[in-house]
């Protein structure tokens, strides 16, 4: 399928560039039109990626729409993209919150606009080329373009310690990404290519105990990404520094970039080290749902608590991929999907009041709901899907890996149930300290609902986390085959027929 | 048309809510709020016709695939697929489930358009108690535990926002975290109990799991282990130690919503999660014997707290609990009829009295606590005797609901032989009775205490509140007759009609022993009902007060609830706020210490390589340049940078040449 | 009729005259004058032999050497005078800059 006569994967990568160039070509002065053209090219890629869907076969577990081009021969380094249903989701859900940062973005930059929009274009993509790249090469160069954005948009247009966090950000993710370019040279010399399907189709040819090595370094590179305790450091601090639509795609995509990598390239292609790994990783992810939930707990910043949040939720996302049992895993995909628009949401919902306040810090808030009732509404909606309540998407994705733990480990599963409750805790206490209680700061007295710009910002996001949690099965049913495919080669155990 | 019962709810919470709020007048916000609930009420009345015209006992409706299938590898080592519907699941115990919630929602929606006239939020009100009602039903009506807990946590979540109704109080904002939260621990119970019925059974399905429990399917241990962490989830729904403390707290609400939700429907919702899986409690002695003791233990330890309250709705919270506990007492010696019955006649009489101690309330302008009353029966006369007939009827005096309700769950629980339960459950009548008369006495009767601006608007409330008062005071006399046991000359219809969802049960009791145990539970709150009488009216409350004085310590135990919340908020608030500070600490100090440390780390090694750099690398490289220097500083001298010597130069190299070529050539 | 040595040596003269110059005076300007001498010695040589030769080439090739000269001189004087500006000195012995 082409659009404009470019296929549409290629299409998808790369039209956010053109928006880049238009953006270029525009006067720096002419703020309204480069806004415009930045929302027109992001809400037309959203577009695009639903076209998507009509040629999408979601009963196929393989790679779909393949575009092969050979890129450097000497290397037989291919230009090689494709899409099944988990990248197709990410990549949705990239379009999307794309979309929606450029929209919330409106206000909320003002200065050195150009270079922003640009930078956001840049970003986009990159996140989609991450998505759909199937050679490693091509994969590892748009994991290392991601970091020059978001690295400006920190850096730039952050608060106050923006340039600590930026560098923090960026070291620690290029430390990882090194260590993950010395793992796929290593795939590179075991399988001649680099083409990630033919490395799947060729079953596992590398000795155990090259495999750890090569698991370890990609664990390296997807866990300060996730990120995993302990590498996650860099999170609140680049949450709390970058603008809003950074947040939003920080949390919203780029911590899903760990996952997805741990699922495409450490799962498949290195199941020993995987299966022999795994318990380490669990305890990891645990250690992350209780330790994440504690310290967001104590925090007085919100973009820092929910940042830790992150931690938490994007340990059950661990935690569901390497229990390695096909729902486990679904739910960790679909909860990949549901982290990115409630944490999407909640930040933008920080965003809102730091419009209007200038401060993000709990203490200067409280009793907003008297002043802003549409807002409370929609941060009570995304609170309470952040906490996974039923009916909601988080609790779906909750519950399929929690549902899926528990025949491997009820310890396991007690564990991982009590970041619930602890989530709870910390979303309630939030909640109750920034929107309930009596108006104390005079500064509130006159702050603003929200604004027809900003519900329709949300609105995509509200009406999405219904859905999924009331019908998630059209979600589902896109990752049921690719996932359970992955699971297949991992622990074929799981499938056989009783003993 | 079952499947109808909660649609309405969720369409009057929708419009109110999306709409109402901007747009609609009082009127029409009632209007539309009354009208759901009305609807769901006919519907379920009209389900149950359909049911009873039925053939099949229970009806199932399935919606759609809520979670497609994937392979889950049980207990016993089988891979077999699992999905999960969305159904619902129509049954008589369902039935009456439906019927109470909207019935007695409705007259509860209809008293708050009176008690609520005047709140600046009133949509919003409506709004949440429509959507709670559409929660409570869904819970009822779930065909498997996932749709049971959308239900579950959903009445949570209405729970949470209307106990913080008035969120500028900071006490309702507290007190709603409070109740979620603690909901969220037997949540943790209610979630780890499904995984393990998923992992021994390969389904969470009700019918499923009655199926594989009554096939044989299911080990005692695995039963009783899963029994037990569903059971820690109904304790924290229905307020059973030891998660019971948030209910009393949750009377921050407003009053009707005591009544709904923290009397009639919520609460019970543990209740009727037990009675829903009584094949699975049934099969596991120890877990039906601890379900007993906690419901007997909490219905007499909850009655000591109601004692020494001095708020009338927090009498009437504690009265609940220990109620609920009456309940509980019922389904652990295998009654689950019995449990459900009491149930069911509980949320006629106790939301009777929450509603009527809400008119009180509400004459008085808001005042709560007894010690201002007194004296009111003369005041607000109707709301007297609907006040007397609930408290008659949960003192279990012959002829009225509670009567018949609290019998049957004695009787049973004598019949099967667990003597200290029936002890305690006989006990718990008898204080019933006493703290329900002390909370009549010390408001209704004596000499007037109020403070002054409390008695200026004092007056009866509108029609609009009495007669919801009036005909739940009907339901609190009748209701009770379904159920009229046999040796009464009743059928025991009730429990008949449950038995195609509960299981039979036998009583193996002689008539003669079943009059003699009334007699003497009738006996006891009889004389419960004249002691606080000579207390409280004889003696104007006289020996209370020297009883309290002579035994302080005590007093002031009870009186600070043993306590517990003190100790809760101490070890389980104070140990998790404190592991977060440590965490936190931790966060910050070592890991990112850590990973500073190592970027100062890396800064120092970087001027130590540029030590090594200078001396090493660009020593050698300077070296091969030092050679040079020393070379061309010897070179250098020619270079004198005087025109002369370089022409001279110049000419004798030219002459130099010019020789040269001469010479040569 | 001059004789042809008699031209020649006219021009030798000359061109001593000016390497001499060039070599042993030390301001600038009478040494790009000494510089015009030895120029001219040589156009002198080559215009004589042309002509007793019957041969235009000599003229041609002292044409070629007066026009270097004048671009020479233009250079040189700009050179100077730029100097002159910086070091406020015509003397040779100031020009020490390229000294190793």
């Amino acid at each position: 399928m082409n659009i404009l006569g470019v296929p549409i994967l290629t299409f998808l990568v790369f039209f956010p560039v053109a928006g880049m160039v238009v953006i270029l070509f525009l006067p720096g002065s002419r703020t309204k039109a480069i806004k415009l053209a930045a929302n027109i090219f992001t809400g037309l890629e959203f577009g695009a990626t639903l076209l998507l869907l009509t040629r999408f076969d979601a009963a196929s577990g393989d790679m779909q729409l393949v575009e092969r081009l050979p890129w450097i021969k000497a290397i037989r380094a291919q230009y090689l993209l494709g899409v099944d249903g988990i990248s197709l989701l990410l990549v949705l859900l990239t379009s999307l919150l794309t979309f929606i940062a450029t929209l919330s973005s409106w206000q909320a930059v003002q200065k050195r606009l150009k270079e922003y929009y640009v930078f956001m274009l840049l970003l986009e993509t990159s996140m989609i080329g991450v998505f759909l790249a199937l050679d490693m090469l091509l994969f590892y160069v748009f994991w290392e373009v991601v970091l020059v954005p978001m690295y400006f948009l920190i850096g730039i247009w952050g608060g106050e310690r923006r340039l600590y966090a930026a560098i923090k950000f960026f070291l620690y993710s290029l430390f990882g990404s090194v260590a993950m370019l010395v793992g796929i040279l290593v795939l590179r010399s075991q399988h001649q290519t680099f083409d990630l399907t033919a490395m799947v189709a060729a079953g596992s040819v590398i000795p155990a105990a090259l495999q750890g090595w090569v698991f370890l370094a990609f664990f390296l590179g997807f866990a300060i990404k996730v990120p995993m305790v302990p590498f996650h450091t860099w999170l609140p601090d680049a949450h709390v520094e970058a603008p809003t639509a950074g947040s939003v795609l920080l949390a919203g995509v780029l911590l899903k970039m760990g996952a997805y990598g741990f699922l495409r390239f450490s799962l498949p292609l290195l199941p020993e080290a995987a299966r022999r790994y795994a318990p380490v990783l669990v305890v990891l992810a645990l250690v992350a749902i209780v330790y994440g939930a504690l310290v967001s707990l104590m925090q007085k910043d919100m973009k820092k608590l929910i940042a830790y949040s992150s931690v938490s939720h994007m340990g059950f996302v661990i935690l569901g991929l390497f229990v390695l049992t096909p729902m486990a895993a679904k739910g960790a995909v679909l909860q990949m999907v549901n982290h990115g628009i409630s944490t999407g949401a909640l930040f933008l919902v920080v965003g809102v009041l730091y419009e209007r306040r200038h401060t993000r810090l709990i203490s200067e808030f409280g009793g907003l709901s008297s002043r802003m009732p549409v807002y409370a509404a929609v941060f009570l909606v995304m609170t309470m899907s952040s906490i996974g309540l039923p009916g909601l998407n988080g609790f779906i994705g909750e519950f399929m890996i929690l549902m899926g733990t528990f025949p491997v480990s009820w310890l396991w599963t007690a564990v991982a149930a009590t970041g619930i409750v602890l989530g709870a805790g910390y979303m309630l206490w939030l909640y109750q300290r920034v929107m309930f209680g009596k108006l104390s700061t005079p500064a509130n007295e006159s702050l603003k609902d929200l604004t027809f710009r900003e519900l329709a910002t949300f609105l995509p996001l509200v009406v999405l986390a219904f859905w999924i949690g009331i019908f998630p099965k059209p979600f589902l049913a896109v990752i049921d085959k690719p996932v359970e495919k992955i699971i297949r080669i991992v622990n074929p155990a799981h499938f056989e027929a009783p003993r | 048309m079952f499947v109808l019962i909660p649609l309405f709810p969720l369409l009057g919470a929708a419009v109110n809510g999306l709409l109402g709020i901007r747009f609609f007048s009082r009127r029409a916000v009632g209007a539309t709020a009354v009208g759901a609930v009305g609807l769901s009420f006919a519907a379920a009345v009209a389900a149950l016709a359909g049911l009873l015209r039925s053939a099949e006992p229970v009806l199932v409706k399935t919606f759609f695939t809520w979670i497609p299938a994937s392979v889950v590898r049980t207990a016993g080592g089988k891979a077999v697929p699992f999905a999960l519907d969305f159904a619902f699941r129509y049954d008589s115990l369902a039935a009456v489930m439906t019927l109470v919630v909207t019935g007695v929602g409705l007259l509860i929606h209809v008293y708050s358009v009176g008690y609520m006239a005047h709140d600046r939020s009133y949509a919003r009100f409506f709004a949440y108690m429509n959507l709670f009602t559409f929660a409570m039903l869904i819970l009822v009506l779930g065909a498997n535990l996932a749709v049971m807990f959308i239900g579950w946590e959903g009445v949570g979540l209405c729970s949470y926002l209307l106990i913080g109704f008035w969120f500028t109080k900071d006490a309702a904002a507290d007190a709603g975290k409070k109740a979620f939260i603690t909901n969220r621990v037997g949540d943790f119970g209610f979630l780890l109990g499904t995984g393990l019925l998923l992992f021994a059974l390969g389904t969470i399905d009700i019918a499923g799991i009655t199926a594989a429990v009554e096939g044989g399917g299911l080990a005692t241990g695995t039963a009783t282990a899963a029994a037990l962490l569903l059971f820690l989830g109904a304790t924290g729904k229905s307020a059973q130690i030891p998660l019971y403390t948030w209910l009393p707290d949750a009377m921050e609400g407003p009053t009707p919503v005591s009544a709904l939700i923290h009397a009639a429907t919520m609460v019970t919702a543990g209740v009727y999660m037990v009675a829903r899986l009584h094949a699975l409690f049934s099969f596991s002695g120890t877990a039906l014997t601890v379900v007993a003791l906690t419901g007997a233990i909490t219905a007499v330890y909850a009655a000591t707290m109601a004692f020494v309250q001095t708020d009338i709705k927090r009498v009437l919270a504690y009265s609940t609990i220990s109620q609920i506990g009456y309940m509980f007492m019922g389904l652990g010696v295998g009654a689950y009829a019995a449990g459900i019955f009491h149930l069911m006649t509980h949320a006629f009489f106790k939301s009777l009295l929450f509603l009527a101690a809400g008119s009180v309330i509400h004459a008085l302008s808001g005042e709560q606590d007894m010690r201002n009353m007194g004296g009111l029966r003369k005041r607000v006369p109707r709301t007297y005797l609907v006040f007397l007939v609930g408290a008659l009827a949960i003192s279990g005096i012959p002829g009225l609901s509670g009567f018949f309700s609290k019998d049957e769950i004695l009787a049973s629980a004598y019949a099967s032989g667990h003597y200290l339960v029936w002890g305690l459950g006989l006990a718990g009548a008898a204080m019933t009775a006493f703290y329900m008369f002390r909370l009549i006495f010390l408001t209704f009767h004596g000499e007037e205490r109020l403070a002054p601006d409390a008695g200026r608007h004092l007056h009866e409330s509108p029609p609009v509140m009495l007669v919801p008062l009036q005909v739940l005071a009907g339901l609190a006399v009748v209701g009770g007759y379904v159920g009229l046991p046999r040796v009464l000359g009743g059928g025991a219809w009730f429990a008949r009609f449950l038995e195609t969802s509960t299981g039979a049960h036998e009583s193996h009791l002689a008539a003669g022993t079943e009059v003699l145990l009334m007699i003497v539970s009738v006996g006891a709150s009889l004389a419960a009902i004249y002691a606080a009488w000579t207390i409280y009216v004889k003696r104007r409350g006289e020996p209370a007060r020297r009883l309290a004085g002579k035994f302080k310590t005590v007093y002031r135990v009870v009186s600070r609830k043993y306590f517990v919340d003190e100790a809760y908020s101490r070890i389980f608030v104070g140990g998790v706020i404190a592991a977060g500070r440590a965490a936190d600490w931790f966060d910050r100090r070592v890991i990112d210490g850590l990973v500073d440390g190592a970027a100062g780390l890396a800064r120092r090694v970087s001027r130590l390589t540029i030590l090594f750099d200078d001396g090493v690398v660009d020593g050698a490289v300077n070296g091969v340049g030092r050679i040079h220097l020393a070379a061309s500083s010897l070179l250098r001298r020619l270079q004198t940078g005087y025109v002369y010597n370089y022409a001279l130069a110049v000419v004798l190299g030219a002459a130099l040449i010019i020789t040269l070529v001469i010479t040569v050539f | 009729m001059i004789p042809i040595e008699a031209v020649v040596g006219l021009g030798l003269l000359i061109f001593t005259v000016g390497l001499a110059g060039v070599l042993v005076r030390k301001n600038l300007v009478v040494m790009l004058m000494s510089l015009e001498l030895l120029l001219n010695g040589v156009n002198i040589i080559l215009a004589g032999l042309g002509r007793h030769l019957k041969s235009p080439r000599g003229s041609i090739f002292a044409l070629f050497v007066i026009i270097i000269a004048v671009s020479e001189a233009a250079v040189g004087f700009a050179l100077v005078l730029a100097y002159f500006r910086h070091k406020k000195s015509y003397d040779t012995d100031v020009l020490s800059d390229l000294k190793g």
